[in-house]
């Protein structure tokens, strides 16, 4: 059986050694030619003019196109039409493409985009919250407002209140793969176009408008990604229409790739947020009513941001009850990168709010915050376990999860230890948090939870897999793998795992919201189910059994006493005239979401998780360190434990980088000053844990999913909030004021919380 | 230029090689070995890394910002021939797959390349030797599990590779490779606009990232005579082109925290690459080996033509951008005057491994029978040029060894500075905690323990 065991990355030996091919690897006809941007440096502003006889002139050039050459739509958005791929006169961030370099060599191209002589009339940007909120400008009419219960007389009645903010960093992919699409010329005016995407049929659809053909005269192709972290459900457009356009001006394959500060520079991240609250509570610490506003910092163009903003605010709860509650969410437009998906999708947003929230009640009533965390959580089936948008949380296991990650990470002890180190050491101090996980497994635009699987059997047995899902590293072309071999009763080895293709499955959603396994899973079980009872039904009226009678496992298919190897079967099935290709298809059940009123059941089950971070700080420079992080994930039923490890280990650093030490600081001109790894930085070997305990919680999804499996993708990044909460722990023990941690909590930043801390005086930026 | 070098086993020999295309371009675009990644182009992803061996042995380099005329002599070996030539995966890729260290493979090449060369040399702190190397999703757990399993593998026979004989001549004037120091201040004499070439960690990105035309070069990588420390009764002497990676090595016995601090300038790629000229010499206000030099009062040789001058390290940093370096005049030598050791360095970044310092303080305090009777305090990052603090100095020096003398050197330093905020820190952040540096050295001085994050385990 190959559900369940722990098998390695199905790339892993290519990737090992040298030979898994990314886009800019894979080898292209003679004559293909390479692209780059040309950007603005100015944040708003409209274009004067633009003398690009230089870049023309330039070596290795091919032709330059502007907005006016275009042939078709002039646009790269995956939602609101509001993004043009070139700057159709007025300027909207400092990145924005502008003109279209097409050269002889991928150097030749970026040098010359350096050439143009562009002139922009500067208009007063945009870029801060409360530049966007003074000048109202902002996405959708006004804000989006959640809410049940009666808040304002919960607040008034509450024994205790407490109001704050919180600043909530963005935070840069950093796929370490940067963007990358080319584009082949095909005969008729076709297209096939290669791009390192979460969504090939959003580049499929782009490109097909762009070019002005049908969806049926693009192809679109997808191995691998070098990492996508959600950089990949929409940021590779511009990449594959300009490859496209390019292609069909010069009949030439065309390749694009951005350097990496490019990459940085012109692609969205994910939406920094403040999170303001109004809480009141009892003595326990347990809540009474809160209101919440979210401020998301959305950027330039629309993008994927009204669904951001919307799971921030189905996770302003996380996994606590709240009994009355408002979240109001402002969706901001500002003259920055548009901001867009990024692993959780706005849920880790919304988390870190409510985490604060736990972490300041504590502080306020001088309790261990877990207790107060512990106080909150949502109750048993029946009792205290609906929330703000009315969906019921069934099957809520934290409780006993956190029971458990308690015991084996010997929080208690670990606790007073703390506390006690903290009493003999000065210059240094040291925190412990826990923090725990619920995060909505589905799309909450609930079409896209559909997913298609094509399956072919060959008369020799061996099987071609392919689905609408993407590899990006998380390993879902393997999980799937097994569930294939695993529908069949074949090993591995007879199953070839094969690109992402637009011409193979269509209409396929981005591998997105951690949904890859649950859906393409279903999809492609369906599809090895029809193949094999087609061959069951065939062997069944050959032996006179019935069909259920028919088993397949271990290369072998037994009918009554007879016993066939599954490639017998096969060959048979072929001279028999019994097809062996089939699609699949899956629809996630049970899903109704009201998106506007903010009701319903957007998710079809959550996936949990908890973890314990111990960590120490510096007093004298905030410089800090993880010392230990120990977690327990819920993934339901396994499909492959060790690759799902791997996505925990990896979330929770990730999550972590994103809260302590990845910065993006653009200056008061709005542009963007980290856009390298040289000054914007994420963890490295050594910022892992020294201590890092990884452990899957081991119960079955009480939802029908592949195999009783969870999502994996996203939930456990939010993880990492356990170690910006222990930062703030170890802040607390500085002192008696209030230290009020915000994030990202760079070495400076802990350092004015200390100060904060220590004597209630803010440091003050010079 | 022409060049020789060695490419996984097979000699290559190149004529007419642009002499700024970068190992990193070459592989991929002309001999399309893809299997080296370009993860940005500036030497700090490592996901191009390449080994390299040479008379001082096997290293790791990031190929994206190494020149082909530097590999001159030198052997190469890429992803492709890490494998054994009959397709035996290396112990660390069996360790890679058996342990899940890679996830979507990107950075997989240049991490397995790390591991080997670590592997070959028989290095272990992993932490250290991988620094240079970022990943994105595994979170580095499986990755070290995997460089730890694979410890113990014999080395596998194709990794001792050899270097070769390099090509001598230059093939015109305006691109050399000297072989010597006596025929550089010749060269650059006469070309006094010309651009040298140490390490290329910086000039590097001027061309990867700024496509500037550099004129005329001069390659210094086989003047062997300008490497190396010589440890005298007097001085110590340190040869402009001895790498950081030699240097922190070679300084350990006698300034262990400046050997500490240089295990955190760049990564084992860049040290490997980068020379202690080539850090001076390029007048950053932020280089972490001036500080620590000018502390030590160290002395700068610097050479044109047959004339060699010396001067203060601290008088060669004129002004932001501008050095106290004459046309056709380069770095020869610096010295550090031996002395018993009482220097701290105190680097401050936002991430402890590989990055740029938001401050570096560097601090050397004598005290005899409890009085402070030297003080040298020098920093970067506070200021245009790397700075020694000297209304500080001035306010220990002849102090009593005392807190309270510490915390007036603070407040002395608060008209030594006036910093600037930028994306790394804040002016006050950087003044604040330049002060402190110098607490937590009288602290560190006078016995207190647990006073850096590093010391404390779980």
């Amino acid at each position: 059986m190959s559900v369940s065991r722990p098998l390695p990355h199905d790339s892993a030996r290519l990737h090992v050694t040298g030979q898994a091919r990314y886009v800019d690897d894979i080898p292209l006809p003679a004559g293909t030619l390479h692209l780059a941007f040309g950007t603005s440096d100015v944040a708003s502003g409209t274009v004067d003019g633009m003398d690009l006889s230089a870049v023309r002139a330039a070596r290795g050039v091919v032709a330059v196109l502007t907005a006016q050459d275009l042939p078709f739509d002039n646009d790269v958005s995956p939602s609101a039409h509001d993004e043009p791929l070139l700057a159709d006169g007025a300027v909207h961030y400092a990145g924005q493409p502008l003109f279209l370099v097409i050269a002889t060599s991928h150097l030749a191209a970026r040098h010359a985009a350096r050439l143009a002589e562009v002139s922009i009339s500067p208009h007063e940007s945009i870029l801060t919250i409360e530049d966007a909120l003074a000048r109202d400008s902002r996405f959708e009419d006004g804000p989006r407002v959640y809410e049940r219960g009666a808040l304002a007389a919960a607040l008034e009645q509450a024994p205790h209140r407490l109001s704050g903010s919180l600043d909530i960093g963005g935070q840069e992919h950093f796929y370490l793969e940067g963007q990358a699409a080319c584009a082949l010329p095909q005969e008729n005016g076709d297209m096939l176009v290669i791009s390192s995407t979460q969504h090939p049929t959003e580049i499929q659809h782009k490109v097909a408008e762009a070019i002005g053909v049908p969806m049926h005269g693009v192809r679109v192709e997808t191995r691998r990604m070098g990492g996508g972290f959600g950089g990949k459900e929409s940021q590779g457009n511009a990449l594959a229409v300009a490859c496209a356009i390019a292609a069909r001006a010069t009949g030439k394959a065309c390749k694009m790739r951005y350097d990496r500060d490019d990459d940085m520079i012109i692609t969205g991240k994910r939406h920094d947020f403040r999170v303001t609250y109004d809480a009141g509570f009892d003595a326990r610490g347990r809540l009474l009513g809160i209101d919440f506003t979210h401020y998301a910092r959305c950027g330039w163009a629309q993008d994927l941001s009204l669904p951001v903003a919307d799971r921030a605010m189905l996770h302003a709860d996380n996994a606590y009850f709240l009994p009355a509650v408002r979240i109001t969410s402002h969706r901001l437009k500002t003259n920055t990168q548009s901001a867009t998906a990024f692993r959780g999708f706005g849920g880790p947003q919304g988390m870190v709010g409510i985490e604060r929230v736990m972490d300041h009640i504590a502080e306020h009533l001088d309790l261990d915050p877990l207790e107060v965390r512990r106080a909150n959580l949502y109750g048993a089936d029946g009792a205290r376990n609906t929330t703000p948008y009315g969906q019921a949380v069934t099957g809520f296991i934290l409780p006993e999860m956190i029971d458990n990650l308690l015991e084996t990470s010997d929080y208690a002890t670990r606790r007073a230890a703390t506390d006690a180190w903290n009493a003999q050491n000065t210059v240094l101090k040291k925190g412990i948090a826990l923090t725990p996980v619920k995060f909505g497994i589905s799309f909450t635009l609930t079409h896209l939870n559909q997913a298609g699987a094509l399956v072919h059997v060959y008369q020799d047995g061996s099987v071609h897999l392919n689905h609408g899902g993407t590899e990006m590293g998380q390993g879902l072309f393997q999980k799937v793998a097994q569930v294939a071999a695993g529908t069949f009763g074949i090993s591995m080895d007879a199953v070839k795992i094969t690109a992402t293709d637009t011409a193979k499955v269509p209409n396929t959603s981005a591998t997105a919201a951690s949904s890859g396994s649950d859906l393409n899973g279903m999809a492609v079980r369906a599809a090895c189910e029809t193949i094999r009872g087609r061959m069951a039904e065939l062997l069944a009226q050959k032996h006179d059994v019935a069909d259920q009678d028919v088993q397949f496992s271990d290369d072998t298919v037994i009918a009554g006493v007879t016993r066939y190897s599954f490639a017998d079967v096969a060959k048979l099935a072929y001279e028999s005239r019994v097809s062996l290709s089939s699609t699949g298809f899956y629809k996630t059940p049970g899903l109704a979401w009201d998106r506007i009123r903010g009701t319903g059941r957007p998710f079809f089950y959550f996936a949990y998780g908890a973890a314990v971070t111990e960590v120490v700080i510096d007093t004298l420079t905030g410089e800090n360190r993880i010392l230990r992080a120990d977690i327990l994930h819920d993934c339901g039923t396994s499909l492959n434990p060790d690759i799902d490890i791997g996505q925990i280990e990896g979330g929770y650093v990730q999550g972590a980088g994103w809260l302590t030490t990845e910065e993006l600081v653009w200056d008061d001109a709005g542009r963007l000053r980290t856009h390298a790894p040289s000054t914007y930085k994420i963890p490295a070997t050594g910022d892992r844990p020294d201590i890092f305990n990884v452990r899957l919680w081991d119960a079955p999804n009480r939802e029908e999913t592949i195999y009783r499996s969870k999502a994996v993708g996203e939930p456990p990044l939010m993880l990492g909030i356990s170690a910006w909460s222990a930062l703030a722990d170890a802040v607390r023990a500085c002192g008696p004021g209030y230290g009020d941690l915000q994030t990202p909590a760079t070495a400076e930043t802990v350092l004015k919380a200390i100060r904060s801390a220590k004597d209630g005086e803010h440091y003050n930026v010079l | 230029m022409d060049i020789t070098f060695r490419l996984n086993g097979e000699t290559v020999a190149l004529t007419d090689v642009a002499p700024t295309r970068t190992l990193l371009d070459w592989l991929r675009e002309e001999r399309g070995l893809t299997g080296t990644k370009e993860g940005c182009n500036e030497g700090d992803c490592g996901a191009c890394t390449v080994m390299v061996t040479d008379d001082t042995g096997a290293r790791s380099l990031n190929a994206c910002i190494l020149f082909l005329p530097q590999l001159n002599g030198c052997a190469v070996r890429t992803i492709e021939g890490i494998s054994a030539p009959d397709g035996t995966l290396h112990p660390v890729q069996e360790a890679m797959i058996g342990h899940h260290g890679s996830q979507c493979g990107f950075c997989t090449p240049g991490f397995v390349v790390s591991m080997a060369v670590s592997h070959l040399n028989g290095a272990s702190d992993h932490d250290t030797q991988l620094a240079g190397n970022l990943c994105r999703c595994t979170g580095y757990a499986p990755i070290v599990r995997a460089a730890e399993a694979a410890e113990d593998q014999p080395v596998p026979a194709h990794m001792r590779d050899d270097a070769v004989r390099a090509t001598s001549v230059p093939t015109d004037a305006q691109h050399i490779q000297p072989d010597g120091s006596d025929a550089l201040a010749a060269w650059y004499s006469d070309n006094p606009e010309a651009t040298l070439i140490a390490g290329a960690t910086d000039v590097g990105l001027w061309v990867t990232k700024d496509f500037r035309d550099l004129g005329p070069v001069a390659f210094l990588n086989r003047c062997t005579d300008l490497r190396g420390v010589t440890i005298g009764d007097a001085d110590i002497t340190i040869g402009a082109m001895t790498s950081l990676s030699l240097l922190e090595a070679a300084l350990e016995p006698f300034h262990p925290s400046f050997s500490a601090m240089i295990r955190r300038y760049g990564s084992v790629q860049v040290r490997n690459a980068a020379t202690i000229g080539g850090n001076i010499a390029n007048g950053s206000p932020i280089g972490d080996g001036p500080p620590a030099l000018i502390a030590l009062g160290a002395v700068l040789n610097l050479r044109r033509c047959d004339t060699r001058r010396s001067l203060p390290l601290e008088s060669f940093f004129l002004e932001y951008g501008r050095q106290d370096r004459a046309p056709g005049e380069f770095v020869e030598s610096i010295s550090i005057p031996r002395q018993s050791d009482r220097l701290k360095c105190y680097k401050l970044s936002k991430r402890f491994d590989q990055d740029i310092s938001a401050v570096c303080g560097c601090i050397s305090v004598t005290v005899t029978e409890g009085r402070v009777t030297a003080a040298r305090i020098a920093y970067g990052g506070m200021a245009g040029v790397p700075a020694r603090a000297l209304n500080a100095e001035a306010a220990l020096t002849g102090a009593h060894w005392t807190q309270a003398s510490v915390e007036a050197a603070m407040q002395a330093l608060a008209k030594d500075f006036t910093p600037l905020s930028d994306m790394r820190a804040s002016a006050g952040y950087r003044l604040e905690t330049a002060q402190n540096m110098l607490r937590r050295y009288w602290l560190e001085d006078t016995g207190a323990t647990l006073v850096t994050v590093q010391e404390v385990g779980p």
